[in-house]
């Protein structure tokens, strides 16, 4: 099993290091210059200074190498240095942000709680609502709990977040006022009231996620579960005369985990990628939102770190659902 | 005399009980699916035939009957710059369903070719599942993304402003979409190929592209259908959201994603106005996918026929 981790990383590495070099020589591509705001009386000599200053100016392959350099060595030191109070990074260059000439890694840092924090509580929530789902509608197959779950799950799948958070702001804020269509992020949580705020402006986002990740994942929980409520050692711990509770629970639930931990494991990223659209349409200034303006903006740098970001997140989840998949089911083996 | 003997197998394919038939049988009793499927071929005889009928220009601005709500005049009534909302709406429906379906091909070609290329050329299958991985690993959106702000301008140079868009947009989606479909046909491909009769074809000396055309392939037709169904789905989506970010098609020229990302600057005011496109996109894209589903069921032969 370790040897298999071992081996899954090692070749994890070449996979990112393309990724990485994909979205580099496609940005490469990009019209527009982050020089053109710079005032015409600039003479051309400081124009190329500045120019160098932002790692522009360099063949692409010395460029590509130190991006690489700074978003694998120097970024590291940098965390370091911040934790342990070392010097490792002290005069290095860091990757630079074309619009606000800050280190690009310092506002991701900045902006990945607040996506966390809607993202990561959505998934959460998704998940437990889905998880009971899942086994009852197996549990009681074709019965209305079962048709009304196919069906709410049919349209969790269709129905794009861009409309169903549209759909709950016009319900719930501008028709009832219940809660808040804006997320404000700003907002700090001292008491019970501003508690009580928080829960609010969270609830909107989190449940139209919620409700994607629902979708997908109680269908998987009611597949695995009839899967294994047919199998032999169900009715051989029925014939032992175990609770019926103890069978469904214990027996059959931790055998039909198995899958659903891995899909699970390998939703985490894909939400991601989804939240960008609902932090558009809330308003959060995450991660997502980061990524849409920096687009605009022609922030390559930024764009840049931040896919690449995307991309490790894809394909550690990956390893981690494959990874756990062996770790949680004895019969596989990697060998 | 051989063309005779050619036309015999013809005549029997024709004959009325074909696999088809046995399809369509068992399709026909989930209902779920019909419902979707009548309910899908109705937007696409409306988006094709609704502009026929309903003569008023998308494009026809007349500033005096702006932000109205449904009369008879304008049934879903008009927007801030008095274009009629439902004609947009049958416009945007055209632009929608088209992307869908060309995104839907292509990305079926590609997924087609390369599964079957994977499965039928042992000497392909690590490399091209190596490359299905490697896009299976992309951040697909923020990559739509960015593809999309870098080759806007030039395409609509080459093609003008809209046809430009519309092939950037289809093209994206397409290149994006296509490795499911390769994985599933690679997995039927490669059973097929230890079957009997693909043995017996190849010891009468059937060459490869035959062989593929002839024997292989209409045996993959069922996941490719079903892969179809989905493909549809995540291509009017994948359309919606981006022109839904504002990387889409222009605001001049309307899909039900850009409508809809319009009328959310008037949802205070005029919050009735995202309800039409949302829920055309959200109603085809759920017909679609309970087509989807009958046929799955329908397709799977340990089904058919209980």
């Amino acid at each position: 099993m370790l040897n298999f981790t071992i081996r899954r990383l090692l070749t994890a590495i070449p996979t990112l290091l393309f990724i990485g070099l994909i979205i580099f020589l496609l940005l490469e591509l990009a019209p527009g210059d982050p020089m053109a705001q710079v005032p015409l009386t600039v003479p051309p000599e400081v124009k190329e200074k500045m120019r160098e200053a932002l790692g522009l100016g360099e063949p692409t392959h010395i460029r590509f190498w130190k991006w690489l350099v700074q978003f694998f060595i120097i970024e590291p030191q940098i965390y370091l240095d911040n934790t342990f109070g070392t010097a490792f990074a002290e005069g290095k260059q860091r990757v630079i942000s074309w619009q606000t000439r800050s280190p690009v890694m310092d506002i991701v840092a900045q902006r990945i709680p607040q996506t966390l924090w809607v993202v990561g509580m959505s998934y959460i929530v998704g998940v437990l609502i889905a998880l009971p789902i899942g086994i009852i509608s197996a549990y009681r197959q074709y019965s209305v709990f079962d048709q009304v779950g196919t069906f709410v799950s049919m349209v969790g799948y269709s129905v794009p977040p861009f409309f169903s958070g549209v759909l709950v702001i016009v319900i719930f804020s501008v028709n009832l006022g219940w809660f808040p269509s804006i997320y404000d992020t700003t907002h700090q949580v001292v008491d019970w009231d501003s508690f009580v705020l928080q829960l609010k402006q969270m609830i909107m986002p989190v449940m139209v996620l919620a409700l994607q990740t629902t979708a997908q994942i109680s269908r998987f929980m009611r597949a695995s579960m009839l899967d294994n409520l047919n199998q032999d050692y169900v009715r051989t711990a029925r014939a032992k005369g175990l609770k019926e509770s103890v069978v469904v629970m214990v027996h059959v639930l931790r055998n039909s985990m198995i899958p659903v931990i891995t899909v699970i494991a390998l939703g985490v990223p894909g939400i991601f990628g989804g939240a960008i659209i609902t932090e558009q349409v809330f308003k959060v200034n995450g991660v997502g939102q980061l990524l849409i303006t920096a687009i605009y903006a022609n922030d390559i740098p930024m764009v840049q770190t931040i896919t690449f970001i995307f991309a490790v997140l894809i394909v550690l989840f990956n390893l981690i659902a494959d990874v756990l998949y062996g770790i949680l089911d004895p019969r596989i083996r990697y060998d | 005399m051989t063309d005779t003997t050619a036309n015999t197998p013809e005549t029997k394919r024709t004959a009325p009980r074909n696999q088809w038939w046995d399809v369509w049988d068992q399709f026909k009793t989930h209902k779920g699916a019909l419902i979707g499927a009548a309910f899908f071929l109705f937007i696409v005889l409306a988006v094709i035939l609704g502009p026929v009928f309903w003569t008023l220009e998308p494009t026809f601005i007349d500033i005096r009957a702006r932000n109205q709500g449904p009369s008879l005049a304008h049934p879903f009534g008009t927007d801030q710059l008095g274009r009629d909302t439902f004609a947009r709406m049958l416009k945007g429906g055209q632009t929608s369903v088209s992307v869908g379906l060309i995104a839907m091909a292509l990305s079926l070609f590609l997924g087609t070719a390369i599964g079957v290329m994977a499965g039928y050329f042992k000497r392909l299958d690590g490399p091209l599942m190596r490359f299905t991985d490697l896009f299976l690993a992309l951040p697909l959106l923020p990559l739509l993304l960015v593809i999309i702000l870098l080759f806007r301008d030039p395409l609509r140079a080459a093609f003008g402003p809209e046809t430009g868009i519309f092939i950037l947009i289809v093209f994206v989606i397409g290149i994006t979409s296509w490795m499911p479909t390769a994985r599933i046909v690679r997995g039927d491909v490669l059973a097929l190929k230890e079957r009997e009769f693909v043995l017996a074809a190849r010891s009468i000396g059937t060459p490869n592209r035959r062989m593929i055309l002839r024997h292989i392939l209409p045996n993959v037709m069922s996941p490719i259908m079903v892969s179809a169904t989905l493909g549809i789905a995540n291509a009017i989506i994948t359309e919606s959201a981006l022109s839904f970010l504002g990387l889409g098609f222009p605001s001049d020229f309307p899909t039900w994603g850009r409508l809809l990302f319009d009328a959310t600057d008037f949802l205070q005011q005029y919050p009735e106005r995202v309800i039409w496109p949302g829920f055309a996109i959200s109603l085809t894209v759920l017909s679609v996918n309970y087509i989807g589903d009958g046929l799955r069921d329908a397709l799977d032969p340990r089904i058919r026929g209980r």
